[in-house]
């Protein structure tokens, strides 16, 4: 259960969100420039509030509080339990495959961290990768690679910033399957910003929808995508 | 030649450069990944040396290291020497005098580790050391080697910090370019040349070894 009541300002963009995310799949909705990224960074606790204005930040998880700005909480980002996959994958470039999954596994014993390593390789079938050098990576495998490691320190929330941009859209859908099973079994409750209405309609999820920095709707993609699946429909020629 | 001076030179360069990397690495991470709202002034101090003149510099640590300030008095019993006049003296001159050499390389190297590598490895729990160690020196690891040259070769060539604080003691503050001041001085063009030569060569060489020897190799992707 993710909670969040966010007023932020950048530039002349204004956020301004409050909601409840119950469902543990929960799809962000919108155009591009509509806030997405920006409120997924302020919900993994990367950017904060600024001192002055009325900006304002409280986020709380399963009812603990992570932020509540500028009320002086905001807990330090290896402590959110909360992980963040964006577009660009940002593997570092200098460590192998299996150092970037393990980046996060700090102070695990060896056993268990090779047994999450390869429970995390099976995830996002990237067992083949494991000798690659991590910069001759495409940018759909290094994707799923990112993904792993994000998921490899068991996160209570994920956070996916349009994740499979560069997924063909198959290996993007068998991945989807995959995660959808899995993450709730893992009881990881997930938000995945996107502005492809086909990545809405391929899960089970609530969908929010963020227009112009404010949540306009919230609820089951048939109901709020309704005038985009007719839109999607119309240009494929179905009806 | 004088090669007692230039092996004294090339140990007092040597230590200073040691020094100044494990107190310019430290710092330069703080600089790039702190949000204080001292990282302005301390940067500002950082860079000093590098517009005051050396002799400035050199005449502030001569006061402040001999016997008439309560540091220096401090250090004296402690070492049973004061430092100024000594080479312990020189190196901690020639930290001062070369730091800016070692923290501006290193602050703009971590500055150009892309944000999303900190980002990402900060929500994976990393601390700001770990940040500094495992990300941005393996990535930055080429302004690493040229702040460990340009201090060498900047505490190589100073001269005014020396003479104002280390007077021109045989074996123990008598570094190269003294003696070239001294060959000058004496009208000993042949041997000045020589040492000119010398410190030229050294110069040369190590700025060499920075810029042919290490290209990047190949682009970035991921």
């Amino acid at each position: 259960m993710l909670e969040f009541s966010i007023i932020a300002r950048r530039g002349g963009f204004q956020l301004e969100v409050d909601s409840l995310f119950l469902s543990e799949w929960t799809v962000l909705f919108g155009p591009s420039g509509s806030g997405k990224s920006t409120l997924l960074r302020i919900l993994a606790g990367l950017d904060q509030p600024g001192r002055r204005g009325p900006e304002r930040t409280r986020i709380s998880l399963d009812g603990q509080l992570l932020t509540d700005l500028p009320n002086g909480v905001a807990l330090p980002l290896g402590q959110r339990k909360t992980s963040l996959v964006s577009q660009h994958p940002s593997l570092f470039p200098h460590l192998s495959v299996i150092a970037n999954i393990e980046f996060g596994l700090r102070g695990w014993d060896r056993k268990s961290r090779k047994a999450r390593v390869d429970e995390m390789l099976e995830l996002v079938d990237a067992r083949a990768l494991v000798g690659r050098r991590t910069m001759d990576l495409s940018g759909g495998e290094a994707q799923r690679v990112a993904l792993a490691r994000a998921l490899a320190p068991c996160p209570r929330l994920l956070l996916l910033d349009e994740p499979f941009s560069a997924l063909d859209s198959s290996a993007s859908d068998s991945l989807l399957t995959r995660l959808e099973r899995w993450l709730p079994a893992n009881r990881v409750q997930t938000v995945m910003a996107t502005h492809d209405a086909t990545d809405a309609f391929a899960t089970h999820a609530a969908v929010a929808l963020l227009v112009n920095g404010k949540l306009e709707a919230l609820g089951p993609a048939h109901q709020v995508l309704e005038q985009e699946r007719q839109r999607l429909l119309g240009r494929i020629g179905g009806r | 030649m004088d090669w007692q001076a230039f092996a004294l030179t090339l140990r007092l360069a040597a230590t200073t450069t040691v020094i100044l990397l494990a107190v310019a690495v430290p710092l330069a991470g703080w600089l790039v990944l702190s949000r204080s709202r001292w990282r302005g002034v301390v940067e500002a101090v950082a860079a000093l040396p590098l517009v005051l003149p050396p002799t400035v510099l050199g005449f502030f640590l001569l006061v402040l290291l001999g016997p008439r300030t309560l540091v220096g008095r401090g250090i004296a019993a402690i070492l049973g020497h004061p430092l100024a006049f000594s080479f312990s003296g020189l190196v901690v001159g020639s930290v001062i005098y070369s730091l800016p050499f070692a923290v501006q390389p290193l602050v703009a190297g971590f500055t150009s580790v892309e944000t999303a590598y900190v980002d990402a490895a900060r929500l994976l729990g990393a601390s700001s050391m770990r940040v500094l160690v495992s990300l941005l020196v393996p990535l930055a690891r080429r302004s690493l080697l040229v702040a460990a040259v340009l201090s060498f070769l900047h505490t190589v060539g100073e001269f005014g910090v020396v003479l104002m604080l280390g007077g021109d003691i045989p074996g123990a503050t008598r570094t190269l370019s003294i003696v070239l001041y001294n060959q000058v001085e004496n009208f000993d063009y042949v041997a000045a040349a020589q040492t000119s030569a010398v410190l030229f060569a050294l110069s040369v060489l190590a700025l060499t070894l920075v810029y042919a020897s290490w290209r990047p190799r190949g682009g970035r992707r991921a």
